[in-house]
């Protein structure tokens, strides 16, 4: 409980901190004793420096997700252009052959803003609720969300500046997205305007997409350009409300990434690929609680840091279902 | 020294980074209340679509979908961009453009509306009350000058489409393929999807006058078909939105 608890707090902002002895098993302990020992020591080293030869990681769960996302709003676009009828509607609301879809978020603003709720949404809201609570609620952000694509090319771009000395990510503050979130829940509730869908650049992009192009997509250029020269994931790290609501959402969701200390070296490949590297702070040598446990409830299940871990201590998991496979 | 050199250092970088937040927080959410502006300076609301709740009332309630404008047979509805601040994404109906004629027959937008913005009260296209339309050019109109009308009602490269019962039942034509040869201009009356909400009343007791004016009765429900249909540049008859909503007593 007291680790769900840590979790929702460093996804609100606070800075992941090393656990006291007294947080830590017995088995965390004694593997961390024994990894101390000169001997194992040298051992990592040496395998370290073997698997840069040998160990190239792949694009596999990159390449999975962006035909997820291509896919969604593509069936979105075909929907009403083509009439093919599978999702109608924008990622904001849609009907999925005809049951009702909100996006959570967007469905809460209406709420605050209106502060009448019809049963249409409700039904929409709760099965939307439940999937993403089966896939772990953030994978709406890396699997799913059309501005994450866009923000990942951006990435790409950024990393490339910031070699050349041409870019710098300027970090924020974490905290920053807690705050906005309050801030557009109480402006929703106090003006009775869904504030935050004037610049949610998900709702734009995808009413871009089937609507047709509109002068709302140069807000998204804005955000684009701040993430590429200014600070590394910007919107996706520090802003983006929607990604708090489903992180709420899918914390104690069936389907996570699973940490297994055993095998870890503690080289920190994951922590620097990850949106989100304060979900990985057990990685860090000696900072895990259990030998195996897992990632806190911001992550997105992107599988960037499965992809990239040379020794398979991070892992996709299904609760209940790891004994039986 | 060294010590407290670094921690000043970090303490350092730590307000930088507090600003930066700040000042980045601050913009995205001041970019977001810079929505309020455009409502502020709009002087009238838009049209919105059949069953549209209170304006204020509609702006909360709509999700910004679009999903009414996927189900619209006329495609009479699109959706508004960022310049209308609050009101980005929501949907209205330019009826010069494109009317709202009840080709639907079962108010089909109504229907697809997840959040009760377009509200299920009215059940058919007689209980809408979307806008009023008005008089608002007298002196172009045709029929006031006891003039007809033959040809194409909006010239040959307007795009609107409208359903001709005579024509067929279930499939609106463009009205660029609808040529009309009328001794006296009566497109208004003619193309009214609500019977009796505009009628064509004598000028003067004079029976060889041939004079007739438009008169707009209770019974409008503000669907703009007499705007888009009126062949004189631009429109005599205007729709004006009613403000106040449109569900039926």
């Amino acid at each position: 409980m007291s680790r769900l608890l840590d979790s929702f707090a460093v996804m609100f902002g606070r800075e992941p901190a090393k656990p006291t002895p007294a947080q830590q098993t017995d088995a965390a302990k004694a593997l961390f004793q024994f990894k101390r020992e000169p001997e194992q020591v040298k051992k990592r080293k040496q395998f370290i420096k073997e698997e840069k030869t040998h160990f190239k990681p792949g694009n596999r769960w990159r390449i999975r997700r962006w035909i997820s996302i291509v896919l969604v709003n593509l069936l979105f676009v075909l929907s009403y252009q083509f009439d093919i009828q599978v999702v109608e509607g924008a990622l904001t609301a849609s009907r999925f052959v005809g049951f009702h879809m909100a996006d959570l978020n967007s469905a809460l603003q209406v709420m605050l803003a209106y502060k009448e709720v019809v049963i249409n949404l409700v039904i929409g809201t709760s099965t939307v609720l439940i999937v993403w609570w089966l896939f772990g609620g953030r994978s709406f952000c890396s699997w799913v969300c059309p501005y994450h694509l866009l923000g990942e090319l951006g990435e790409m771009l950024h990393l490339k500046l910031a070699a050349r000395g041409w870019a710098k990510d300027h970090q924020l503050h974490r905290g920053t997205r807690t705050v906005l979130y309050v801030v557009f829940a109480a402006l929703a509730v106090v003006t009775g305007y869904t504030v935050f869908e004037t610049i949610n650049p998900v709702g734009i992009l995808s009413r871009a997409f089937t609507y047709g192009i509109s002068l709302a997509v140069l807000w998204v250029a804005v955000l684009l350009a701040v993430e590429v020269f200014y600070s590394r994931r910007f919107w996706c790290r520090y802003m983006c409300p929607i990604g708090m609501t489903y992180g709420v959402v899918g914390a104690v969701s069936p389907v996570h990434v699973r940490y297994n200390a055993e095998a870890c070296l503690h080289e920190g490949e994951c922590r620097r690929v990850c949106m989100v590297p304060h979900v990985l702070s057990m990685t860090k040598f000696g900072w895990n609680e259990d030998v195996k446990q897992e990632i806190g409830a911001d992550c997105t299940r992107c599988g960037m840091c499965v992809e990239v871990c040379p020794t398979g201590a991070l892992k996709f998991d299904i609760k209940g279902l790891g004994k039986l496979l | 020294m060294s010590a407290i050199a670094q921690f000043l250092g970090e303490e350092k970088s730590d307000r930088r980074e507090f600003l930066r937040s700040a000042l980045l927080g601050t913009a995205v959410a001041g970019a977001a209340l810079g929505g309020f502006l455009p409502l502020a300076a709009l002087a009238e609301s838009r049209l919105r679509p059949p069953g549209a709740i209170v304006e204020r009332d509609f702006l909360a309630a709509c999700i910004k979908c679009g999903q009414c404008v996927q189900v619209c047979p006329v495609e009479a509805i699109v959706l508004a961009d960022i310049d209308e601040g609050f009101g980005i994404g929501t949907p209205y109906i330019a009826a010069r453009e494109q009317a709202c004629d009840f080709s639907c027959d079962a108010l089909q937008c109504i229907l697809a509306c997840p959040t009760g913005a377009l509200s299920h009260k009215p059940s058919k296209p007689e209980e809408v009350r979307m806008g009023l339309a008005r008089v608002d050019k007298p002196d172009a109109c045709l029929a006031r000058q006891g003039l007809g009308f033959k040809g194409q009602a909006r010239g040959e490269d307007y795009e609107g489409v409208h359903r001709y019962a005579e024509v067929d039942r279930w499939k609106p034509i463009p009205v660029a393929d609808h040529p009309y040869d009328l001794p006296l201009c009566d497109l208004c009356v003619r193309e009214c999807p609500v019977k009796g909400a505009i009628t064509l009343e004598p000028m003067s007791s004079d029976p060889n006058d041939k004079r007739r004016t438009p008169v707009i009765h209770p019974s409008c429900v503000g669907c703009g078909m007499c705007e888009m249909i009126c062949p004189t540049e631009p429109a005599v008859l205007v729709i004006d939105a009613r403000l106040g909503g449109s569900a039926p007593k």
